[in-house]
């Protein structure tokens, strides 16, 4: 009895809260309007690729992946690292921590529709995407590695949305969730998130015919780069969330986060030297592709300012987040945040998969500059992202905050109750 | 009231706008959609297909050959023939380096005219040495150069192969034999299989070949020179629709060095059984454990 209501009670909650996500400031609609004009460039330059072909792309059969799969790369970075949210709240019971773990959530969720739809407009046919649908196309599960990313990455992205749905339905219910119905999904959660960027790392590290991707490390690397991008994006949304809604966040979470990038910064500095230091210790033809990235090869350099942005900025936020200053200045912090987020961006989108195909596996130079499409498409799913975002964080805040409960709405029918609010 | 009303107009205009707005940005896909058939968007994989689904799905190919590209052509779904499994050799010795081979297999293949494609690569190499780094595969001078030799690159149609192993659709597959194929109608066009393979064997389709009526190859098979789509992965067959007819590969009756051996390597007295049994034979990269078909050997 009670469960069929909730069968259509939980829609109903849903579809109020898309309702309510088209109220708000000024400063929203403009927010909202430039993400969505950005997106629809995006969406007329992958109408056009699926026209005239990935030839619009830079890329070629000498290097086959290009920004796409690097952002996807990244994404999924991203989606993995929002669990370090989790982590303290749940498992050192971190409860500053608790109030705002949905927040990650909802990024992983953003982070992970954002990677998916990287890999569409990678793909030549799209519409073949059913061929993956196991039981009803071939599913090439467990051989190929990427059928382990399908299900890693749906599979995450249906626990955060369980999570996030359910924990907000029982609050807007003013009831006390029930620990059965989502405790078992947060520590799944937590393994899940590993294992998402562990095989998106073993994609690449399982390929012998490419050394520079064949290393065991690169999971590792994986892992320790997500909890830089992750906590340095939540650092950032909360002080914005804070300002914007006017929540009550305190800086409990910001200083844990904090503690986490201190570390990961580290060693994922250090990886990186490891990496550079076989390589070039080494040397002959495995070094070729890290000698391409860094000092660049025969002549071709495309990469070297790339790489050497990553390493800066990467090296600026180790420095920063180590002095006493980023304790005390939320700027120190917040470039802090920024510059490791950009370092990790080059670094594990261009500066990763690019060197994996030049040079090509016949040691033959041909260089991948992207082109105005893909940037175009790139830009678009990002602004995609961030709505996403937005709309997520913006309508599950009134319910976190007790502003928009069951209550409440049963007393008036729904639209006057907005009608009030949009008066407030 | 009239702060909702005006509020909620406003709101039905900016959702209007946009999907407007969206509508107009997504408008070239209605070329995109032109292309793309119904049957074609639901056909399965060519494993699932009868006899008669095949039958059915070759004629709608060769109408639509005839409707794009304006040519008559034959395209037949061979199988593998019973107690043959093929195996490839090339005479470093001999080859001159003259790409005569890719020349003939762009021709055969039906490869798209403007990228020059072709699924074998020559390297030219340096004396002395197998390392592919000195390799140089743009060159253009008069062959064979002073000092060089030449490595021809095409599919290994290994054994163990790498991109038959990552794809995630099983859109490509070892033939009995021993033919790596690729059902065009079923890539989704990732490209995992272009990264995993270690050979450079693979190509993608950036756009829709272009090849003129009078050039089209017309002698056609489902799995290998077919015109492929726009958006899928192809790559040398051993050109299957020649093979399994009991002919030789485009790229062997091609060579004028004669470096080039095909055959049965179930058949003991095949010139490629007499090639594996008396030269110093080696394969590329044999370290990664890929079990090549193709391989190599010096005369002297």
């Amino acid at each position: 009895m009670a469960a069929t209501r909730h069968v259509l009670d939980y829609p109903r909650f849903l579809g109020r809260l898309l309702w309510m996500s088209t109220d708000g400031s000024w400063r929203f609609y403009t927010w909202m309007t430039v993400l969505t004009a950005i997106c629809l460039v995006g969406a007329n330059a992958w109408a056009r690729q699926l026209v005239e072909g990935m030839a619009l792309t830079g890329m070629s059969d000498h290097v086959s992946w290009g920004l796409y799969v690097a952002n996807f790369t990244f994404g999924v970075g991203l989606a993995a690292g929002a669990v370090m949210m989790v982590i303290p709240a749940y498992l050192y019971h971190d409860h500053e921590m608790h109030d705002v773990t949905l927040v990650g959530e909802l990024l992983a969720v953003a982070a992970i529709a954002l990677s998916l739809l990287f890999i569409v407009v990678d793909m030549g046919h799209p519409e073949r995407a059913w061929h993956l649908i196991p039981g009803v196309g071939r599913f090439n599960w467990p051989v190929s590695m990427l059928t382990w990313d399908v299900v890693v990455l749906n599979g995450y992205l249906l626990l955060n949305l369980h999570i996030c749905g359910y924990l907000l339905y029982m609050r807007f219910l003013g009831r006390k969730p029930r620990k059965r119905w989502y405790l078992p999904f947060v520590f799944l959660s937590i393994f899940w998130a590993v294992s998402i960027h562990s095989v998106t790392a073993f994609l690449y590290s399982g390929l012998g015919g490419r050394p520079f991707w064949n290393s065991a490390l690169l999971a590792p690397r994986f892992i320790a780069s997500a909890f830089i991008t992750g906590p340095a994006f939540v650092i950032l949304l909360l002080q914005v969330i804070r300002r914007f809604t006017g929540l009550p966040i305190g800086e409990g979470p910001q200083r844990t986060l904090t503690s986490v990038m201190r570390v990961t910064v580290l060693l994922n500095l250090f990886m990186l030297g490891s990496e550079v230091f076989t390589a070039f210790y080494t040397g002959g033809a495995h070094a070729g592709p890290v000698r391409y990235l860094f000092f660049g090869l025969h002549g071709h350099h495309a990469l070297v300012p790339w790489i050497w942005t990553a390493v800066a900025c990467n090296v600026a936020s180790a420095v920063l987040l180590h002095l006493p200053a980023s304790r005390r200045r939320v700027t120190v912090l917040n470039v802090a945040c920024v510059l490791a987020f950009v370092g990790v961006w080059i670094e594990k989108g261009m500066g990763l998969i690019i060197p994996g195909f030049v040079p090509s596996t016949l040691h033959e130079m041909v260089e991948y500059v992207p082109t105005v499409t893909e940037w175009k498409i790139t830009a678009g799913i990002w602004a995609f992202g961030l709505m996403l975002l937005t709309v997520a964080v913006k309508v599950a805040l009134p319910v976190l905050s007790g502003q928009l409960a069951a209550q409440a709405a049963q007393a008036e029918n729904p639209s006057q109750e907005e009608e009030q609010r949009a008066a407030a | 009231m009239n702060d909702f009303t005006r509020r909620t107009a406003l709101k039905g205009a900016g959702a209007t706008l946009g999907a407007a707005a969206f509508a107009h940005a997504m408008a070239p896909l209605t070329e995109w959609t032109k292309d793309l058939s119904l049957d074609e968007f639901l056909q399965r994989h060519y494993k699932e297909l009868t006899p008669e689904e095949m039958q059915v799905i070759l004629r709608r190919l060769e109408e639509e050959t005839k409707r794009e590209y304006g040519r008559d052509v034959t395209i037949q779904d061979l199988p593998p023939q019973e107690g043959v499994s093929f195996g490839y050799a090339l005479n470093l010795s001999v080859c001159i380096g003259c790409r005569k081979c890719a020349e003939a297999c762009h021709q055969e293949n039906n490869h798209d005219r403007r990228s020059g494609n072709s699924y074998i690569r020559v390297l030219e190499m340096e004396q002395g040495s197998l390392d592919l780094e000195r390799g140089n595969a743009d060159y253009d001078h008069a062959v064979p150069a002073p000092g060089k030799y030449y490595l021809p690159v095409q599919c290994h149609q290994c054994d163990n192969a790498p991109c038959v192993k990552v794809c995630p659709v099983q859109a490509t597959w070892k033939e009995q034999d021993g033919v790596v194929v690729v059902d065009y109608n079923w890539c989704i066009g990732c490209r995992y299989c272009e990264a995993a393979c270690p050979y450079h064997a693979r190509r993608f389709n950036w756009t829709k070949p272009e090849v003129p009526a009078e050039e089209i190859n017309p002698d056609q098979g489902y799995l290998s020179n077919r015109i492929r789509p726009q958006g899928v992965v192809e790559k040398c067959t051993f050109c299957l629709h020649r093979t399994r007819a009991g002919r030789l590969p485009a790229c062997l009756e091609a060579c004028p060095t004669g470096a080039r051996v095909f055959g049965n390597l179930l058949d003991p007295k095949s010139p490629i059984r007499w090639v594996l049994e008396n030269k110093r034979v080696f394969v590329l990269k044999e370290e990664l454990g890929t079990r090549p078909r193709f391989f190599y050997f010096f005369d002297k």
